[in-house]
This record gives C-alpha cells, structure tokens and sequence, in this order.
C-alpha cells in the first residue's frame, strides 16, 4: 500500500516523537552516567566527555559483578526450570488424552487467578522452614511451574499435525521419547519465546529476592540497584545511573536481538 | 496430509478392547508429566493460599504461626482502620489512573508502529523497549527525574516560569507521579501485544474497505478495533492485575508516603507482615487483594466476553 506524501509525513513525525518522548529516560540515564557531580548540579543534558570514572567506582562501591552473576543464575535456573515443568505440563494435555484432564486444566487457569503477593507471607516461612533464605533454590524454584507458559507451548503443540503423533506409535517409539525427539525440535520458537520471557521476568523480579536474600550471597542486581540507591542519593546521581545502565544492558539486548519473537509468542499464548 | 492419514486409522480400529488398568494407563502416564507442575503448584501456590485464608483469622507469633484465634476481628480491625481504608482508596485511584492511560497510549504507539513504513523495525524496537528496564532500574531513573531541585520535570517547568512542583514529596501528586511512572513503565509491554493483535488482522478486510473507500478513521472503528477487541480485553485485564500488584516502584520512590498517600495494598502487606510482624492483619489484607483480583477478572470475563468480537 502506498501512502501519500504528506500523509507519510505526518507518520513520521508522530512516530519520532513519540520514540523521542519514550527513550527518552533511557538515553538520560546513560547520558548522566558519564557526569560529574557539578555537571549534573547545572543541569546539562550531554556530560562534557564520555570517561567511565563513574563506572569504575559503581564496580567498588558494591560487589556488582557478584550481583550480575547472581542475577544471571537465577534467571537462566528460572528459564530451564520453566521449560522443563511447562513443556512436560503442555505435552501431556495435548497428547495424552486422559479422564480428568478438565479438571487439571481448570486447576492449571485457577493458579492465574491467585496473585503472587496475596500468598508471599507463607511462601516466605515455606522457604525459611526448609532453610532455604540466600539460597539459589530459595529464588527459583517457586516460579518453575507456570500456567501462562504451559497454555502457550500448549498452543504451539497443538498445531503438531496428529498424524505424525499416531505414525511415531506406529515406528513403536515411546512416549517420553515422541515428547523428546519430535515434539520438542518442532517447537523451538516458542521454547526460545517462553525462555526470553522466563528470563526477563526473572532478571526484574523485585519483592521476592527482597524478600529471601539477608546477605549478599545470592542477592540480585535489582536489590543492588536499591542498596546502592539508598546509599547514594544525596551525593552521586552519576555513580548511581552507571549502575541503571549496567543492570539494564543485558535485559535491553536481550529484548532487542528477540523483540519480533516475543511479540509473535506473547500473543499466540495470550490468545485463541 | 490425506494419504498418511488413513492408515494409522485403521490401526487404532483394529486394536483389541483394553482393560481397566490398560485404560488407566494413559492417565497415569499424563499425571506422570503433569506431577512436576501440580506439586510445585501445591506448595507454592495453593497451600499458601489457604494458609493466608486460615492465618487471616488469628493473631500471630512472629514466627507466623497462628497463636490466637480471633475469627472475623482482623477483618473488622481493617474495616475500621482509617489506614487500611486510605491504602484501599490509593490503590483504587491508582488503577484509575494507570490503567485507561496506559492502554491508549500502548494502543497509539501499536496503531502508528503496525503502518508499513521504511524503518519502522526501528521504532517498534524502541517502543517495546520499556520492557527491558526493570521495575527497580526505571524506579531509580523516575526518582531522579521527579527530584524537586535538580530533576528534569522541575527543570522543564522553570524553563517555561511556570510554578515548581514537589512531586514525590507532595501528597496532593505523589500518586500521580507514580502513576506517570508506571505507565511508562508498562507500555513496552502493552505495546507488543497490541501490536501483534494488529498483525494478526486479516489484510483482506482493509482492502475491500479501501475499494470501497474508507478513511483512516472509518477503518480504525469499524475494523481495526473491533477485530482487535480479544486482545484489548485481555491487555485491560492483564493492566489491572498489575495495578493491583504494584510494589517495586512504590518501595524505591515513595516507601508508602508522604502522608500514605501511595501505601498501595501490596506494600501495605509487605510492611504490616516484614516490617510490623502483624501476620494475622497482613494476611486479611492480601485476602482483600485475592479477592480485588477475582472481582475483576470475573467481572472482565462476563462484560468484556459480550462486546469482544471473536474471529
């Protein structure tokens, strides 16, 4: 379809606009990252030259590198554990016609309904009971089972034409190896959707590492990010946005290598 | 497809009548995969559920055990606390103010972002870009740019002589802050679904409309949004959950304040259960926060299923 000039025009500049209104906490973030603490007193919006003294002393102040590392195992133990429970989950509802599979799928829609928070005071005493505060298991393994990635790949399987289900019990190849060996190649979008989304959300989790991290062992960079913000604000706004930057970069990445993915798996999940 | 399809068919009809523990067996080998998710489930999400129910009608020990019971009193105690009404209150406007909002504007960027346009990967990219920043990060860089004396937003009205502002610091707009904040905070998020129920549009629709000449906004109403309407509805009623769980921006900007004018429900069960050790009061609230949820999602099944228009 071909637009008009002025009508291209005017696309243009609301879509520029728009951008520019919308990135625009992002690039002053980075752009105050480089400032010095007089520089940022005068208000200017380009620091006078790009150093990385800022950086530098983010890296002393607090055991960043610990935190970034921490943030990434609980993210990518979330990821796999979500892959495996939600796809063993999704594999048996669309495969495995079973008496009661009503009722399970209901059980599945009724966890939606349930917000987190409402059961996080008992969640906590389950994982301080096991002895589990500043453990990685402690930050994981509750949010392995999920109904929204189950219903997603679900969607995805269900689309794996039924012949190839019924000619793989002909070849006399089992179950858990149909489930292995041609279910879960075929699927390999939506598994990668699921993990980028799994992973994300994790990386930003707030409350519940708050919640179960007293130390510094395990604690994950969204944490660091408080600490250092509680710290610092009187003094070092730009020490303070190195850290931002640093802790939004993966995430950012991530989300820019696989923004079309997701957008395509989110709504296939959310919907139909 | 056709010719593969018959033989398997044959197959199954000529396989013998199975048993009970034969036919069982299909359902022993789903619960076998099923086990993973309903265990964790069963601990995680449903016993602690009922825990919070069965904790809401005692008083605690700071362990969190249940130590006196005190059937409905913590419900009363609430009904009565001129805190809790005001963070129900807060938590009510809040949602007011962040839900519409957020959607129109995801739903303006998805209307421009789905024109085919030179370049327009790019600004998808950056409008989804909101969902890479964390609560926590973007909490951090609002709390800059709300800063009274050299924030951004106080710099900007300066420039134009109008009066400053305290934002976070003045009860009258420290909701209001927060709200901006948020719905910044949620439009990348909002803007990818919307913008992948665009995409699943039929073509075809539009170009019967165009021969027949119809304008932008003809075709907006009367195909664009009523095709998008399964995805609206359920973007509002993912919106509206999140509103009601908001804490991370509430914990880094205002901690609850000034004068509890932001004490949203979550950080007001975070602080009577982590902070007051009060497990009993703080359970009755999240019961209330259980059933917002469910109020709203049922209500959003029942008057949002009528108006949406499925394909």
């Amino acid at each position: 379809m071909t637009m008009s000039v002025p009508k291209k025009i005017t696309f243009y500049t609301m879509l520029t606009v728009s951008a520019v209104i919308l990135f625009f906490p992002i690039v002053y973030a980075f752009m105050i990252s480089f400032m010095t603490g007089p520089e940022i007193l005068q208000g200017k919006f380009f620091p006078e030259s790009f150093h990385l003294d800022n950086y530098i002393r983010v890296f002393d102040r607090l055991p960043l590198l610990n935190y970034l590392l921490n943030s990434f195992i609980v993210s990518a133990g979330v990821m796999l554990g979500q892959l495996v429970v939600c796809s063993l989950a999704a594999y048996a509802f669309v495969f495995i016609p079973f008496r009661g599979s009503n009722f399970v799928f209901f059980l599945f829609i009724s966890t939606m309904m349930i917000p987190w928070e409402a059961t996080m005071i008992p969640n906590f005493f389950i994982i301080q009971n096991l002895n589990w505060l500043n453990t990685y298991q402690g930050l994981t393994l509750p949010f392995f089972a999920l109904a929204f990635g189950t219903f997603l790949l679900r969607q995805h399987f269900k689309t794996i034409p039924k012949e190839l289900h019924e000619a793989s019990q002909v070849a006399g190849l089992g179950p858990f190896r149909f489930f292995l060996k041609v279910v879960l190649p075929v699927s390999k979008t939506s598994l990668v959707t699921l993990g980028a989304y799994g992973f994300l959300t994790t990386w930003n989790m707030y409350l519940w590492p708050l919640l179960v991290t007293t130390n510094n062992s395990v604690r994950t960079v969204q944490i660091g990010l408080k600490q250092l913000q509680s710290q610092e604000v009187a003094t070092d706004w730009g020490v303070v946005m190195a850290g931002v930057i640093v802790v939004i970069i993966p995430t950012l990445l991530l989300l820019f290598l696989g923004q079309k993915q997701l957008q395509k798996g989110l709504t296939q999940g959310a919907l139909k | 497809m056709s010719t593969i399809h018959s033989r398997p068919d044959e197959f199954i009809a000529t396989e013998h009548k199975p048993g009970v523990w034969e036919r069982s067996r299909r359902a022993r080998t789903a619960i076998l995969y099923l086990l993973p998710s309903i265990i964790l489930f069963s601990v995680f999400v449903f016993y602690p559920m009922f825990r919070t129910i069965y904790l809401s009608f005692f008083l605690t020990d700071q362990a969190g055990d249940a130590a006196v019971f005190v059937g409905l009193d913590n419900y009363k105690y609430l009904l009565d606390s001129p805190a809790f009404l005001n963070s129900a209150k807060a938590t009510l406007l809040f949602v007011l103010y962040t839900v519409p909002a957020g959607i129109l504007l995801s739903l303006f960027l998805a209307l421009l972002a789905n024109e085919k346009l030179r370049g327009i990967g790019f600004f998808r990219t950056i409008y989804s870009s909101t969902m890479g920043v964390s609560v926590a990060a973007s909490s951090v860089v609002w709390l800059f740019m709300f800063h009274p004396s050299i924030g951004m937003f106080n710099r900007f009205l300066a420039l134009f002589d109008f009066p400053q502002i305290q934002w976070l610091l003045d009860p009258q707009w420290a909701l209001v802050s927060v709200a901006i904040s948020t719905i910044w905070m949620n439009t990348g998020f909002s803007f990818l679904i919307l913008l992948g129920g665009l995409q699943n549009i039929d073509e075809h629709l539009y170009e019967s409309a165009r021969i027949d000449g119809a304008g932008y906004f003809y075709r907006l109403r009367r195909i664009t949004l009523p095709m998008l309407s399964p995805t609206l509805f359920f973007i509002i009623t993912i919106s509206l959950i999140n509103a009601f769980q908001t804490f991370g921006q509430i914990d880094i900007l205002t901690k609850g304040g000034p004068a509890q004018s932001t004490n949203l429900i979550v950080y007001s069960i975070y602080r009577e259960a982590f902070v007051n050790y009060q497990f009993g009061t703080a359970s009755a609230q999240a019961v209330f926060l259980f059933l917002c949820i469910l109020v709203a999602t049922i209500l959003q099944f029942r008057f949002g299923e009528r108006r949406v228009h499925y394909q």
